[in-house]
């Protein structure tokens, strides 16, 4: 019998495991893929939002700005790449320059600190390669970038470092509700909880039809990137938004925390019984096109051509238009319909779901004595040579560079097999260090990391996944096997 | 302190280092990241190599066998599993290894020769879902003959670049089926011994304009939807073909790879993804020399090995002789129908009596004239039967064609001739 | 008349074989390829490259070709041969993988060295 049952491990089911595990309570994490982080949460646009966009008096917008403050020092203590670049929206008629002033307005009323609107001599000079045609632009120092997956994959981890379950490959069919609390069925068995976290992304509302009438519904979103050549990725120095207009709302790009630069995401409605059959984040040749010509109104000099990658992700847009935060019945916590600001807030959902948790419970969750709340990770790059001399003598596998596009180690590849929620992919293994990140899409280190993660986990490599659940990478040894 | 340090013990880079050490070079180290010498010749089983070098047929670790035999005669120092991370303008080379940890080495010359890498499905934007199963050739070609992993078993190799063509055969001869090539061009991109080895022989389908415009599969590639493009390389509606298969093979083109070129400051050519280099395989940087596919991409491993002699030769008489580099040169330009020449730049007072030009053009030509211009002027000319882009040519450049330049730039150009 | 592209270099001269005229080929630059054209329309062959599963060796595998062109008809049943032997570690270029393949007359030659693990 679990305490708490949390079903999905993305950005938010991952935050609640991570604040759940600093109580005295027995936690579980029910996610259905073969890995954490493997919904909207790794195909984004990794910003933080300062918190000017969502509505005043929503919880979107309490959330986003509280979030922002505990995602900093989150990722400061979880070893979370992180990047405070700030952001600029960008006004190009004068229509969008009263709009930008309402977003500042808005934003002061969210409580978002050192807003400022800048004038064009003052955008041109922080932004020399934005189109001639920018007018003007709202600044938000706050805003920051930050490895979206990593921030999920921390939190994650140091949850079950402090004792919390996550059960991965199991997909929830059934909730009963019993006199102690529910019984939770997937395709592994059953469990049984007092109470229950919904944090399934685009099928939170599936997971609330399970017990409870329905009242909201998802309405998933795609959203199509480019990711850019590190050559690219210092041709803006902050994250550039277009203003929100009747067409939609505009385009993005951003360097990321690697220093890559993100361009995107476009928004096209989905078919729900799409959902997971991977045409759902798939690229489409018009949504492409349709993300390229939106971005070159910002970046008129952007070079597509120095894409390394396409990717899409499906956010949980909802028809109720503000996170769906809701106790479902008795103990039943939606945390639902998280879309944008959803990864900037996820810290914030994540205290305040537990908070009606507790209120739900009638009383406050006893905290645990000792708790760890932090994490290392070496990063052999980043080290400095005398560094990365001490990392190779006590372990000179952090001599053998694997991936040579982002100077991954096979040392930082053993000891991402050997981490706390272990990875059966190589996909699983790009995410906890980089390898394969790179502008040869792992062509070079991908069979070397076959090599590696089948001896950490002591598999054949023919078993070994690209990704999701039979995903293989080989087919069959050559004659007849050897 | 090394006198020579090559990067890369690939064809490359065993040539250039034999080379400067047969000039009186002593003190060379060859760096190679794998845990053997011969680069990406051993995983090239297939033959076709040494027929101009060695006038026999070969297979590529044979071929790179006869290079290494010949180093382990000399004192050339070799370290292998070793990679470096960064070169400065100034030659010192930053290495990291198990044994050694991280070291910064200094030289007084320096050859690089690490070779190109292949182009993603990334770089080329195909539409659709991102399954398992989608493989550069070049990798599937490391699983199957270093691994001995078959990759898939039906498949669809896009691209008909040699790697695609070699493969085709290979995965054939390992019993998967492959259904089709598919080549966006209206011509094949490959070696013609190729097409006909690795395709006519298998009944393997060349779909020449056609592409593949969308990847189907949840966890593992499960259809491609194959369009035929005009000739602006655009779809053309209505030409959709399904076909199922289970694997991808991308033979997309190659791309030197200059990561070391660019921090260490050397001017890049734009047109061939590597470095600018000189007559004598030196580059923008005095002392630092390039030869192999990071300078352009070739076909034959025999010409790579006849420029990386050169550039090791070079190498050896900048350490040996040290003279000061003559600073006037000609600037070499691509013309009608040339997509790039190597080298760019000639000083002619380096010369001896001629030099040679590598070009590759950027359509097929059956008849046709290869043109050496000067201000519009046609200094030398020479006929030749048969051009296509999958095929590098070269051309002779005499020291008395040099002489009848002018304005410090030639221009090579391809026109046709018609029969008469 | 057949035609046919020569494979004996990279030059791939394009071919014409008589085969009315005594097997009389033109198109070609060098004498490979007039014993190409006339084989290739005669008895095509074929050299087969491979590897063979090597054991007790620093590599699992080691590359292997038919020292000759074999009949191009039966290239997949030497494949199939191929594919039967396993070697023991080391083994250098040269050494001689399978005797006399499918009777031939033709010799399965290793190609790359492997060292004893």
């Amino acid at each position: 019998m679990y305490d708490v049952i949390v079903i999905g491990c993305g950005i938010v089911g991952a935050a609640t495991a991570y604040e759940l595990s600093k109580f005295q309570l027995k936690t579980l994490v029910l996610e259905a893929e073969n890995d954490v982080s493997l919904g909207a949460t790794r195909a984004n646009s990794a910003i933080l939002h300062a918190g000017f966009d969502p509505e005043p008096g929503s919880l979107m917008a309490k959330l986003n700005v509280e979030g922002a403050e505990r995602a900093k020092e989150l990722c400061q203590k979880l070893s979370v790449h992180y990047n405070q670049i700030g952001s600029l929206v960008v006004a190009f008629s004068d229509e969008e320059l009263a709009l930008i002033q309402d977003l500042y307005e808005r934003g002061v009323k969210n409580g978002v600190k050192d807003l400022a609107l800048l004038d064009r001599e003052a955008l041109h000079i922080m932004e020399p390669n934005l189109s001639s045609e920018s007018l003007g632009a709202l600044h938000a120092p706050t805003a920051a970038i930050v490895n979206p997956w990593e921030f999920c994959i921390a939190l994650a981890e140091t949850a079950v470092r402090n004792d919390v379950e996550i059960a991965l490959r199991n997909r929830v069919s059934a909730i009963n509700k019993t006199d102690k609390g529910y019984k939770i069925t997937t395709n592994k068995g059953n469990y049984q909880t007092r109470f229950v976290i919904n944090a399934a992304g685009v099928h939170s509302d599936d997971i609330h039809n399970l017990i409870a009438e329905p009242n909201f519904e998802i309405t998933p979103k795609r959203g199509e990137y480019y990711l850019l050549d590190k050559s690219e990725g210092t041709i803006v120095n902050h994250v550039i938004f277009q203003c929100p207009s009747s067409v939609g709302k505009g385009v993005l790009v951003s360097p990321t925390v690697h220093g890559n630069l993100v361009v995107g995401p476009n928004s096209e409605a989905i078919q729900r019984d799409d959902l997971d059959s991977g045409r759902d984040t798939r690229n489409t040749s018009e949504g492409l096109k349709n993300v390229a010509e939106l971005a070159k109104k910002s970046l008129p000099t952007l070079n597509l051509r120095q894409s390394i990658r396409n990717f899409s992700g499906v956010r949980a847009n909802n028809s109720v238009g503000d996170f769906i935060l809701q106790e479902a019945a008795p103990g039943f916590i939606d945390l639902a319909g998280i879309k944008s600001p959803g990864l900037t807030s996820a810290p914030a959902i994540a205290v305040y779901g537990i908070e009606m948790l507790e209120k739900s419970a009638g009383s406050i969750f006893l905290q645990k004595e000792k708790y760890i709340d932090s994490r290392e990770k070496i990063v052999f790059e980043e080290l400095s040579l005398e560094e990365k001399n001490a990392v190779i003598s006590t372990n000179d596998t952090y001599g053998r560079v694997i991936c040579r596009c982002e100077t991954i180690t096979e040392g930082e590849i053993r000891t991402a097999a050997q981490s706390p929620i272990p990875p059966v992919s190589l996909d699983g293994i790009k995410r906890r260090c980089n390898a394969g990140m790179g502008r040869c899409q792992g062509g070079f280190c991908g069979p070397r990391v076959v090599e590696i993660l089948a001896d950490e986990l002591n598999m054949s490599p023919l078993d070994i996944l690209q990704d999701r659940e039979d995903s293989y990478i080989l087919a069959e040894a050559t004659k007849g096997g050897h | 302190m090394y006198e020579l340090i090559v990067i890369g013990g690939g064809p490359a880079g065993l040539a250039a280092a034999f080379a400067a050490y047969e000039k009186g070079v002593k003190d060379i180290l060859i760096i190679e990241r794998d845990q053997k010498l011969g680069g990406i010749l051993n995983q090239c089983i297939h033959n076709g190599f040494g027929l101009h070098y060695f006038k026999e047929e070969l297979t590529g670790p044979e071929y790179a066998a006869r290079f290494i035999d010949m180093i382990q005669q000399t004192t050339i120092n070799v370290l292998l599993d070793t990679m470096v991370l960064e070169v400065t303008e100034n030659k010192e080379v930053h290495i990291v290894n198990k044994e050694q940890g991280y070291q910064i080495l200094k030289t007084k010359a320096l050859v690089f020769a690490m070779g190109c890498r292949e182009r993603t499905r990334g770089a080329i934007g195909i539409p659709g879902s991102r399954p398992a199963g989608v493989f550069t050739a070049g990798t599937a070609q490391r699983y199957v003959n270093m691994e001995g992993y078959l990759v898939g078993k039906k498949v669809i190799i896009l691209g008909s670049g040699d790697i695609g063509l070699i493969m085709a055969r290979r995965m054939t001869l390992e019993g998967a089926d492959v259904l089709a090539c598919v080549e966006v061009m209206p011509y094949s991109g490959g070696l013609t011994r190729n097409i006909v080895q690795c395709l006519d022989d298998y009944k393997i389908p060349l779909l020449l304009s056609h592409t593949i415009t969308e990847i189907r599969g949840k966890n593992r590639v499960e259809q491609v939807v194959v369009s035929e493009v005009d000739e602006n390389r655009q779809t053309v509606m209505g030409t959709e073909q399904i076909f199922d298969c289970d694997t991808i093979l991308l033979s997309v083109g190659l791309i030197p790879e200059n990561e070391l070129s660019r921090d260490a400051n050397l001017e890049l050519d734009s047109k061939t993804n590597g470095p600018f280099v000189y007559e004598n395989m030196e580059t923008s940087i005095p002392g630092i020399f390039a030869c192999g596919n990071v300078v352009h991409v070739h076909d034959l491993v025999d010409f790579v090995t006849a420029e990386s002699i050169k550039a090791g030769s070079s190498a050896a008489s900048y350490i040996l002789e040290q003279e000061n580099e003559p600073t006037q040169f000609l600037n070499i330009k691509n013309g009608d129908h040339v997509t790039y020449v190597v080298p760019q730049k000639i000083r002619e007072e380096k010369i001896d009596r001629r030099t040679e030009l590598f070009f590759r053009v950027n359509k097929v030509f059956d008849d046709s004239q290869i043109l050496i211009k000067s201000q519009g002027e046609i200094l030398a000319k020479q006929k030749k039967s048969y051009i296509v882009p999958g095929e590098m040519e070269k051309i002779k450049l005499s020291k008395k064609v040099l002489d009848k330049v002018t304005n410090g730039e030639l221009e090579i150009c391809v026109e046709e001739v018609s029969r008469v | 008349m057949k035609k046919f592209i020569c494979i004996m270099c990279p030059k791939g001269c394009h071919l014409t074989v008589d085969e009315d005229n005594d097997y009389r080929v033109s198109g070609n630059s060098c004498n490979k390829g007039v014993k190409y054209g006339k084989a290739e329309a005669t008895n095509p062959i074929r050299v087969v490259t491979s590897t063979v599963i090597v054991n007790g060796g620093n590599n699992q595998l080691c590359s292997v070709k038919t020292a000759d062109g074999i009949p191009k008809k039966s290239v997949l049943e030497a494949m199939r041969e191929i594919n039967s032997v396993q070697l023991k570690a080391p083994v250098k270029i040269g050494d001689v993988a399978i005797e006399n393949l499918l009777d031939t007359g033709i010799d399965v030659v290793v190609t790359s060295d492997i060292q004893a693990s």
